[in-house]
Parts: structure tokens; sequence; C-alpha cells
């Protein structure tokens, strides 16, 4: 089907992005899924991923990290805890923040903390693959 | 009559008061611009939320997540947010006027009320009173982000679900204008999904499923909308306190020109004085 869809990307904090694409693909909790003008409407909770979106041959990349994705035949919604385009990312940051989140998890005693420090390290892997593809 | 330097005197002192009324207006001022634009970019995503709520549910059975189901239990709490500093006209006093209001009304109804209270200014004032605080978060506005919505969400969440209190009530100044903030008391807990206007779409898929998804939302929902009273409170707080300084300014001025009138009146009757008294002494010379 043929036209774009409207992509608006939102955090707490700001408005991220709001463009019109031509095709999403999300990290949904499920699984990654692609979406295309025309796609039906569902609702989905997303998980800590990379979320690309193209215009005309040019992907662009974002880091999300948990939130929502409402998709409707031709509007997509993606409501992030946190979002960061790929050319925003501190390299440097992510780096050590990922090397904090490994020290933890080698010295967690408790469940929680373990849990706690291995969502941090994802993340921070996270943001270190995303920008590195900039 | 007060002497020439007494008057001096209180003239520089009203005019360093002056100073520093000017300078908190300024940075009053300065704050609030970006006070105002978090409030609007943190819009888009309260708004979203709202809608995805909204759509969502529609034709959800309220009984199928605990923070929807509404409660017969008589424990109120209110959650009251001020400003951790004074000098900003009566946006404090405004605000804990109205919590006791309320709490006075609820208990009148045979309600049991508790309160949370965000800010110095209203832990102060529930200190002093016979109603403890709960739960107290202070001095966050400085460094106010998303973390903190986040928190107290949490926090009410989880009293919530534990039994603690059946009904949460927020209290906070909504951000009108610069001039201009207005008490606003809502209902957070339980949730209230905003009505739906349009005709239903149907036909939505939920991944992984409608249970899984609203009990993520929800919570999102409570901690955007704690955030966002965080933010009109901050934002009226910086509004209330360059009007309150703007004025205190003026009057400031004002006494400096009343001041000075009779600082130069003073004067001159000392002048007229001294003037009467060397014609005074010339005439009696001539005169012997």
């Amino acid at each position: 089907m043929a036209g774009t869809i409207q992509l608006d990307i939102v955090t707490p904090e700001r408005l991220l992005v709001s463009e019109a694409v031509d095709e999403v693909i999300a990290p949904g909790s499920e699984g990654e899924f692609g979406v295309l003008p025309g796609h039906c409407r569902f609702l989905t909770t997303l998980r800590i991923g990379e979320l690309r979106y193209r215009q005309g041959e040019q992907w662009k990349r974002l880091s999300v990290s948990w939130g929502f994705a409402e998709v409707e035949p031709r509007r997509i919604t993606v409501l992030a805890d946190i979002a960061e385009r790929a050319e925003e990312i501190d390299l440097p940051r992510a780096e050590a923040a990922a090397k904090t989140a490994e020290l933890q998890i080698a010295a967690a005693s408790k469940h929680e903390e373990m849990e706690a420090a291995r969502a941090q390290l994802e993340k921070a892997l996270l943001r270190l693959k995303v920008g590195k593809r900039r | 009559m007060p002497s020439l330097q007494h008057i001096r005197r209180k003239i520089t002192s009203v005019k360093s008061t002056q100073k520093i009324t000017k300078a908190m207006k300024m940075v009053a001022a300065a704050k609030l611009k970006r006070a105002q634009d978090r409030i609007l970019s943190a819009r888009p995503y309260a708004q979203k939320m709202a809608a995805v709520l909204k759509s969502l549910a529609r034709g959800v059975n309220r009984d199928l997540h605990p923070l929807l189901r509404r409660r017969a239990g008589r424990k109120i709490e209110l959650l009251v947010i001020t400003a951790d500093r004074g000098l900003c006209g009566a946006f404090n006093a405004n605000i804990l006027r109205r919590a006791q209001e309320f709490i006075r009304e609820r208990r009148e109804a045979g309600f049991e009320v508790g309160i949370s209270v965000v800010g110095r200014k209203a832990r102060d004032f529930f200190r002093r009173r016979e109603t403890a605080a709960r739960q107290t978060w202070v001095q966050i506005f400085d460094r106010l982000n998303y973390a903190h919505g986040a928190e107290i969400g949490r926090d009410i969440i989880g009293r919530y679900t534990d039994g603690t209190f059946d009904e949460l009530y927020l209290l906070y100044n909504e951000f009108k204008s610069v001039m201009q903030q207005r008490i606003t008391i809502e209902k957070l807990l339980p949730i209230e999904p905003p009505e739906a206007g349009e005709t239903a779409t149907g036909g939505c898929l939920y991944e992984p499923d409608e249970l899984t998804v609203l009990s993520r939302l929800l919570p999102n929902y409570i901690e955007i909308q704690v955030f966002r009273a965080l933010l009109e409170s901050a934002a009226g707080e910086l509004g209330s306190r360059m009007t309150a300084m703007d004025a205190a300014t003026r009057n400031a001025g004002e006494m400096i020109r009343k001041m000075t009138l009779v600082y130069n009146k003073t004067r001159q009757a000392v002048i007229t004085k001294e003037l009467m008294d060397i014609v005074g002494g010339a005439e009696a010379m001539r005169g012997s």
C-alpha cells in the first residue's frame, strides 16, 4: 500500500520524532515487528532495543528502552520511557555504564540487584550497538 | 522629627532590599522560561498516553486491573505539592489552606484522611499539625526530572495496592499563566479512564495481551500525571515568585521616593534653621 505513516516518538521529557516515514521496525516485547503503511491496529509493549525507520532509502536508528507502541493504519505512536537518536548517544559514557553494570553483576548477592544490574547492562550494550552504527 | 542620618540609613537599607528583590525577580523570570518549555515538551507524552489509555479502556472491564477497580473503603490519601522555598506570594499558603479545607471536609464526611507531601513548605506546615505526613519528598525542584515522578508514582501505587488507602487525590498549583496559578485537586487513584468520545474502531490487537499491556500502561500513566503536576507546580512557583518580587521591587521604589521627599524636607528645614540662627546672631551683634 502506498503512502507514508506518521511516526511520533515521545518520551516524558520531550517529543523526539514526529515525521512521515515509509517503514518502521520496532522492538516489541514479543519480538521485533515491522510496520508498513496500512498496518492493522495494534498495541504492544516494547522492550529494550533498537528502533529503525526508513524515509526513502535512508534508515535512521534510535535506542528505546521500554514503553509502548500504538499502531494505526496511518500512524504509529511510540511512548518510550527513554529514547535516544543514534547521533546523540554518548559512546564513552555508555561504555563506562556497561563496565559498571558488569561489575555490579559480579558483585550482586541478591536476585533483585542482579536483575537491576542486568537491565542496566542490556541498556548500555544497546546504546553502544546503536551508537556505533550511526 | 527623625534625624537626617537616620533617614539616610533607612533609604540605603531599602535600596539594598530592592536590589535583592530585583535580582530574585530576574532569576525567577529566567528559570520560568525553561520551566515553561519543559511543560510544553512533557505535554505530548501525557496527551498520547491519555489517548492510548482512552482507546484501551473502551470496553475493558474495570475490575480487570487493581488500579482501575473502585473500592468501597473509606481511606483517602491527599498528595500535596508545594514549593521548597518561600518568597513567592501566596503560592504555598493557598495550597496549604485548600489542603486543610479538604482534610476537614472529608473527615466530617466520615473518611479517614492521610497525607503525603512534596516540598519543604508543606512538610514544615504539616509537621506542626496533628496530621503527620506519611511520606515526604523535599528538595526535588532544583533537579526535577522524570525519575522523581516515577519514584513518587511507584510509592503511591505500592501503597494503594497494599491497601494503605482506597482513593488518592493530588493537590497542586496548575500553571495557567505567569500571573495566575490555579489550585487543582485531581483524583488519581483509582484511575478514571478519560471519557471515550469517538466511536470504537475495534479489531485492535494486543501484544502480549490486554492485561499485560494494561498493567504496564497504568503505572506509567500515574507517573506521568505526577510528573506533570510537579512540572506545573515548579513553573507556577517561579511565576508566582516573579510576580511577588516585581511587586516588592515596585513597593521598595515607592518607599524610597517617599523617604527621599522627607529627607529633602528635613534637610531644608535644617538649613533654614541654621540660617535663622546666623541671622539672629548677626542681629544681636548689631543691636549691641
